[in-house]
């Protein structure tokens, strides 16, 4: 078992290669306010959430997530791991309680300011959520080109993070013709080009094979031990047993968390 | 974080090589360039631009058909000598052209001569007619300006004065009568490009928002990526722009070029049986240049028309995904647990 804060150096074997680790210079989270290190990234207290006049999905949550943390999200079916991580992207308000995003209340937060803290959460759909009619590396690069960055500026560091995910022999490649785990890649990588603060993986593991998930796992706490908080929410208890890290625990609304 | 600074020197093919592989192709629009969607978008935007500027073409065709018969109809007023005992219908002739003659804005004045006259009534009264013979009145026939017509009622009353058997006929009767029926030509002309130009905003926007909802979960993405609503936004009007300008240049040319293919037929058969009885029943396929201009305008409107619907809809959109974050009583496409 791998303990999450204390990864040295890990070197991560793709597709025969073997890479360098990135330099923290180019892959560090973009922290624009460096003066609190000890404020978590997210709070909750005391948060519900239920849908219209139905039973609530979420029950008195109260936890941080901390900055360079690492944590599994997990429970059984429905019991509201995607709700949870909703909320966490701020694409979702609570019924009660409260919620900090970034220091901010987000019930408080404008409409027109939400954009800006998303593009600080990097963020990873069950279902890829891919553009078919985008290359890899027009996928991986989309989140810069909406920022409104020149091509020029970013090119070699995309290409560079899809050879550090084992996609650089499929840069041009359409999600068509892409596996299962190489799309899971591919939202990763677009997840993170932008050196998000915290990155929200949405069962990551739940359509590769096992040697892949691990594949995927490495490249979790490789992000990690670069400086990025990370929510992995999975059913996959062989893939928690290979990391020594903090365990969210979602049962019937309910949150129980093993550090 | 260079790649060269793994290759080594004595691998200078292998390292031309990985550069070649890094090759990526030009970065494609954020929206796909054509889809079922679009296409069909573009073929609708392309008839109803086609049905809307040949309704624009008709009417302005019908406006200037009408505006013709009415300028040439006012253009002439006639004076009427009735036959009288004893009367010296030359010197009436004369006398009534001279006196009508003296007022401001007549131009020319043309006695009617026996034969011009007997060709009148010929369908009538038949060939070989002798004037001489029947009571017939005589016509004098006065071109007047337009712009600055005479005052017709002192002209009445000079002649009753001094020729009492003139009737001076202005045509007022059937220009208004004209007048009237080119009004109502063009009103209902009007009236059907009014609700053709209905439909067709009607179907443009429908037809947008369908091609928008098959591209709705770009949008999301968009979104969930941090795009900033504006940016969304411009990117499907670029778009639906491109789309409606290429569907309503192709209606619009093809209405264009009809009109003037008529119009060229019409020239270049002028005489003929068929060209005078399309000529009868339509009237010359001449649009002129406001024709032109408005079928242009109908091009711009168009395009205008989809951009903005796309716009909306676009920013609609957005606003219902938020929305949703802030009612979650609203799961709209939220995965399940």
């Amino acid at each position: 078992m791998v303990n999450a804060s204390k990864i040295s150096a890990i070197r991560l074997p793709f597709c025969g290669h073997v890479y360098r680790p990135l330099t923290i210079f180019v892959y560090e989270p973009q922290t624009s306010d460096t003066s609190d290190w000890a404020q978590p990234l997210i709070h909750f207290e005391n948060v519900g959430l239920r849908y219209g006049m139905g039973p609530e999905i979420l029950r008195d949550l109260t936890f941080d997530i901390p900055k360079s943390s690492f944590q599994f999200l997990t429970g059984p079916s429905g019991a509201g791991k995607t709700t949870l991580l909703r909320l966490l992207f701020m694409s979702l308000q609570p019924t009660r309680g409260i919620i900090q995003s970034f220091g901010r209340d987000i019930t408080r937060i404008p409409r027109s300011e939400l954009p800006m803290l998303r593009r600080r959460v990097g963020i990873v759909f069950q279902d890829f959520r891919l553009l078919d009619h985008l290359t890899t590396y027009e996928n991986v690069a989309l989140p810069l080109r909406v920022r409104g960055k020149e091509e020029g500026s970013y090119r070699r560091d995309v290409i560079e993070l899809l050879k550090w995910v084992g996609l650089g022999e499929r840069i041009n490649v359409l999600p068509a013709v892409l596996s299962g785990g190489e799309k899971q890649r591919v939202a990763i990588a677009r997840a993170l080009i932008d050196r998000p603060e915290i990155l929200l993986a949405d069962e990551p593991t739940g359509n590769v094979d096992p040697p892949m998930a691990r594949r995927l796992l490495s490249l979790f706490l490789e992000l990690n031990r670069l400086g990025t908080a990370v929510v992995i929410a999975t059913h996959d208890l062989a893939l928690m047993d290979q990391v020594d890290a903090r365990r969210m625990i979602l049962t019937d609304g309910r949150l129980d968390i093993y550090e | 974080m260079s790649e060269t600074g793994t290759n080594t020197p004595q691998q200078p093919d292998k390292a031309q090589k990985r550069r070649v592989e890094m090759t990526v192709r030009p970065t494609g629009p954020i929206l796909p360039p054509s889809n079922i969607q679009g296409n069909a978008l573009m073929v609708v935007i392309a008839i109803m631009a086609f049905l809307a500027c040949l309704t624009l073409g008709a009417v302005s065709m019908v406006r200037a058909t009408a505006a013709g018969w009415q300028s040439q109809i006012s253009r002439e007023v006639t004076i009427q000598i009735k036959p009288e005992d004893g009367l010296d219908m030359g010197a009436a002739l004369v006398k009534a052209r001279d006196l009508a003659l003296t007022f401001v804005g007549t131009r020319d004045g043309r006695i009617m001569d026996d034969d011009a006259t007997a060709r009148l009534l010929e369908p009538w009264l038949g060939t070989g007619l002798n004037l001489e013979d029947l009571p017939v009145p005589r016509l004098i026939v006065i071109t007047i300006d337009e712009s600055n017509p005479p005052d017709f009622a002192s002209m009445r009353d000079l002649l009753k004065v001094e020729v009492p058997q003139a009737f001076l006929d202005d045509h007022r009767t059937w220009v208004d009568r004209l007048v009237q029926m080119a009004r109502t030509t063009v009103l209902i002309g009007s009236g059907v490009l009014i609700l053709v130009f209905t439909a067709m905003v009607l179907t443009v926007v429908f037809a947008t928002r369908g091609a928008l909802s098959g591209n709705r979960h770009i949008i999301e993405v968009l979104h969930f990526v941090g795009a900033e609503s504006t940016f969304v936004a411009q990117e499907f009007q670029k778009h639906f722009l491109k789309i409606s300008l290429k569907g309503a240049a192709a209606g619009g040319l093809l209405a264009a070029g009809l009109f003037a293919a008529a119009n060229f037929w019409q020239t270049r058969s002028m005489a003929t049986p068929e060209s005078d009885q399309a000529t009868a029943l339509f009237g010359t396929f001449t649009i002129g240049w406001t024709g032109y201009l408005g079928i242009f305008a109908t091009m711009i409107v168009i395009a205008l028309l989809t951009t903005i619907t796309a716009r909306l809809t676009v920013m609609r959109t957005i606003y219902e995904i938020d929305l949703i974050r802030s009612d979650p009583a609203r799961t709209d496409g939220l995965m399940d647990d």
